[in-house]
């Protein structure tokens, strides 16, 4: 049996990988990967807890995450595919028009 | 019927929204008939009541019809509720009446207008706001009829609103109503305040301890300057008083009326002569609890009303329009009435108010009639000769002439004969004044006869002075250009002769119901004033003399005199003073008529045929300064500087505040997630130690 710091670290690790991928990656591609791993390291917190604790409320909560997730990726890959007709580039860097 | 009352008011009101909604679609013809029959529907109901209750309402009984309590706050109540009584009765019975032939003049009246349906609109509206003033058995609800017949008389002043003198008219009628409003609203209030209700009278059912009730329990205030300001039931009379003024005319708010006139002709006819502006003689009638307890205020209303009469009568024989003329003889006979209710003869102010909308009405209604025969010529120098022309008009005008001149045995001659004599025997008034207010009755009566002939000499007798010129004069109640195309002169279509018909024969018949009692000497009662004695209060003398500070002997002795029921002696001098009136009426017309018919176009002093020019003092003493006023201190400083300043400066600080953060946009997404990563460890961070 696994204690449920190993699975709680792994989650921490899995999002900190995560959100430093969004912070130094300039590839938009990337980036969105990066926000799913950090996503998925949410799920697995809660699925964890979930099982410790013997309530289903945190797995019922993982499949909103997921459905959201589906949503997203939906939604900003269309974005992503957007951008990259318009500017041939996938580097968020230049996107900046809506600077003052 | 469960209501019969507020089917009375409702029947006008469900016209007014009919045409108002659906109007525009609708033929001409069917306007007319919605219009005209639900007038006719109140009519009939005003008839059908007065003559299953006449015994009753004789006796002094009160038909109270509640339909809802309309503000209830504390202890102030008001309610929607309607009450009948000898007064209310004889209102609704004329203002139905005359309306009704009104509606029907103006059927022909209008027509080809555009505006039709707009104009009936406003004149149903107009009957359900005159009746609910008369119908309303309290205060507020009387308000509420007092602000709606004003509204009314605003957009049917302004009915041909291209124009913008109508405009002006309208909106300086409004104005100076609003002035005398003022008046009434604060009074209003005040005489909660002091007798804690608004009703008029008790109503057991309802457990109301009404205002007048209140006011006969009082006892009267001194005859004296002070009592005006002293805050008691004198200063109540008054400022009901100032409401008056504004809405019937009077000095010093008279100056709306005659400009009223750019109105049409029906509207001149209903609401500026026979019914609206006499709403200020019902109101002090109905508030004559009040005023016999303030014979401060009485005074003030019988000088005002007498100058008032003198002084528009002076004006009315120097004017060229045929409608100014009536205007300020309506101003002048407005004037009577408040002479009357002053000296303390409210029935005889009522009866000439009812015998007045007969022949007021008529003669609107004619003059009208002959402003379409002449193809909306107003102007007296370019009339004459149409005796011939429109034989109907003339002959309903000169019974009109001859009511309103108060030759004997027409309806004038009794309801003017009935007000002077009282002034003379007044009683309760200091010193001269019942002598003074008489004479100066019988002077404007003189002139009444002089410009009323002049004006029909104008019209009817002598040269045509029309053709040729005709179309280098802006004629002033031109609402339809096609129509404007001269011609000769031509008799009016039958839907504005048979009005006027029936209207004459009220014009001469209506005094009958009052004959003053001196002339019959006392055989016949005067029904009129039988039948209304029930509603008016009578000022107790003997409580009058004891305070009055100035009474001469002669007073005291007039009112010794009362205490008794009139005698034979006062029969006596009311035919004295009758056949003096007489011959003032009559030598009036011999006087005008030779004057007249010799120079027709006479030139009158520049003083009168300018109005005195009142217009210009009040243009120069209020209307200037609040002009400038407003413009150099309220829109310059303030506006400009104050409240502009105030604005711009918050938009200003916003903009600077905005500019200044923009800073953090740097446009790198990274940075962005740097800012809520950071936030969010701040968050965390703040409850991990807390």
């Amino acid at each position: 049996m696994v204690p449920l710091s190993w699975y709680l670290g792994l989650s921490a690790l899995l999002f900190t990988i995560g959100a430093m991928g969004v912070f130094i990656k300039r590839n938009a591609i990337t980036i969105f990967l990066c926000i799913e791993l950090m996503l998925n390291a949410a799920n697995l917190a809660l699925v964890s807890l979930s099982s410790f604790f013997g309530d289903v409320d945190g797995q019922l909560f993982v499949f909103i995450v997921m459905t959201v997730a589906a949503a997203e990726a939906a939604v900003g890959l269309a974005i992503i595919i957007s951008i990259f007709r318009n500017r041939e580039s996938l580097n968020v860097d230049e996107v900046d028009t809506l600077k003052l | 019927m469960k209501h019969p009352l507020a089917n009375i008011i409702l029947a006008p009101l469900i016209g007014a929204a009919l045409l108002g909604l659906f109007g525009k679609r609708m033929s001409e013809r069917l306007i007319a008939w919605i219009a005209c029959s639900t007038v006719a529907i109140s009519t009939i109901l005003s008839f059908y009541l007065f003559l299953q209750h006449r015994e009753a309402l004789e006796l002094g009984e009160r038909f109270h019809e509640y339909l809802f309590t309309w503000i209830n706050v504390g202890n102030f109540r008001a309610d929607f509720s309607l009450l009948l009584d000898s007064l209310s009765a004889i209102y609704i019975l004329f203002v139905t009446f005359v309306a009704f032939w009104i509606h029907v003049f103006a059927t022909g009246y209008m027509r080809g207008d555009k505006g039709y349906w707009r104009f009936f609109t406003y004149l149903n509206l107009f009957m359900f706001s005159m009746l609910t003033l008369v119908l309303a058995d309290n205060f507020l609800l009387m308000f509420v009829g007092w602000e709606g017949v004003g509204l009314c008389s605003y957009l049917l002043i302004g009915f041909w609103f291209e124009k913008n003198s109508n405009n002006d008219a309208a909106k300086k009628a409004f104005v100076v109503n609003r002035i005398g409003d003022f008046g009434f609203a604060i009074g209003l209030l005040l005489l909660f305040l002091k007798s804690g209700s608004i009703f008029y009278f008790d109503d057991g059912a309802r457990g109301i301890h009404g205002a007048l009730s209140w006011a006969m329990e009082q006892s009267a205030d001194p005859l004296a300057s002070s009592a005006i300001f002293a805050g008691g039931i004198t200063t109540i009379a008054v400022l009901l008083f100032v409401g008056a003024t504004g809405k019937s005319a009077q000095i010093p708010l008279f100056v709306w009326l005659p400009d009223a006139m750019a109105g049409p002709t029906p509207v001149s006819a209903l609401i500026h002569a026979a019914t609206m502006v006499t709403a200020g003689v019902y109101m002090v009638s109905r508030a004559s609890s009040i005023y016999v307890k303030a014979p401060t205020a009485m005074l003030i209303m019988a000088v005002i009303g007498a100058a008032t009469a003198l002084f528009a009568a002076t004006i009315g024989l120097a004017q060229w329009d045929i409608k100014k003329v009536l205007a300020y003889s309506t101003i002048s006979q407005l004037g009577y009435m408040f002479l009357a209710c002053g000296v303390g003869a409210f029935s005889a102010g009522i009866f000439h108010v009812f015998t007045h909308a007969f022949f007021k009405a008529l003669l609107f209604l004619g003059s009208g009639s002959v402003i379409i025969g002449m193809h909306h010529e107003q102007d007296l120098r370019r009339m004459g000769g149409l005796k011939k022309v429109m034989p109907v008009t003339f002959a309903t005008m000169f019974v009109g002439w001859l009511a309103i001149s108060g030759v004997p045995m027409f309806s004038g001659f009794f309801s003017k004969d009935e007000i002077l004599y009282r002034s003379f025997v007044a009683q309760g008034l200091p010193g001269p004044w019942p002598k003074v207010l008489w004479f100066i009755g019988a002077v404007t009566a003189l002139l009444t006869a002089v410009y009323m002939t002049r004006l029909m000499v104008l019209t009817f007798w002598g040269k045509e002075r029309f053709g040729g010129s005709h179309s280098d004069v802006a004629s002033h109640g031109s609402h339809d250009e096609d129509a404007h195309h001269a011609g000769p002169p031509r008799e009016s279509p039958p839907s504005m002769v048979i009005p006027l018909v029936v209207l004459a024969v009220g014009a001469a018949f209506a005094g009958y119901l009052g004959i003053p009692e001196g002339l019959s000497r006392g055989k016949i009662p005067n029904y009129f004033e039988h039948f209304l004695e029930p509603s008016l209060a009578h000022r107790d003398t003997k409580e009058w003399t004891a305070y009055a500070p100035l009474s001469s002997a002669q007073t005291i002795k007039a009112s010794v005199e009362t205490a008794e029921t009139r005698t034979a002696g006062d029969h006596g001098a009311e035919i004295t003073l009758t056949v003096i009136s007489s011959i003032i009426a009559l030598s009036g017309i011999v006087l005008g008529w030779f004057w007249f018919s010799r120079k027709p176009l006479w030139e009158p002093p520049r003083l009168l045929e300018q109005k005195y020019y009142v217009d210009e003092l009040y243009d120069a003493a209020v209307v200037q300064p609040i002009k400038v006023g407003s413009r150099d201190g309220l829109w310059r400083v303030i506006d400009v500087h104050v409240i502009d300043g105030a604005v711009n400066g918050a938009g200003h600080l916003a903009s600077r505040m905005g500019t200044a953060i923009s800073h953090l946009q740097s446009g790198l997404a990274r940075s962005y997630v740097a800012f809520v990563v950071l936030g969010a460890l701040l968050i965390i961070g703040y409850f991990v130690m807390k």
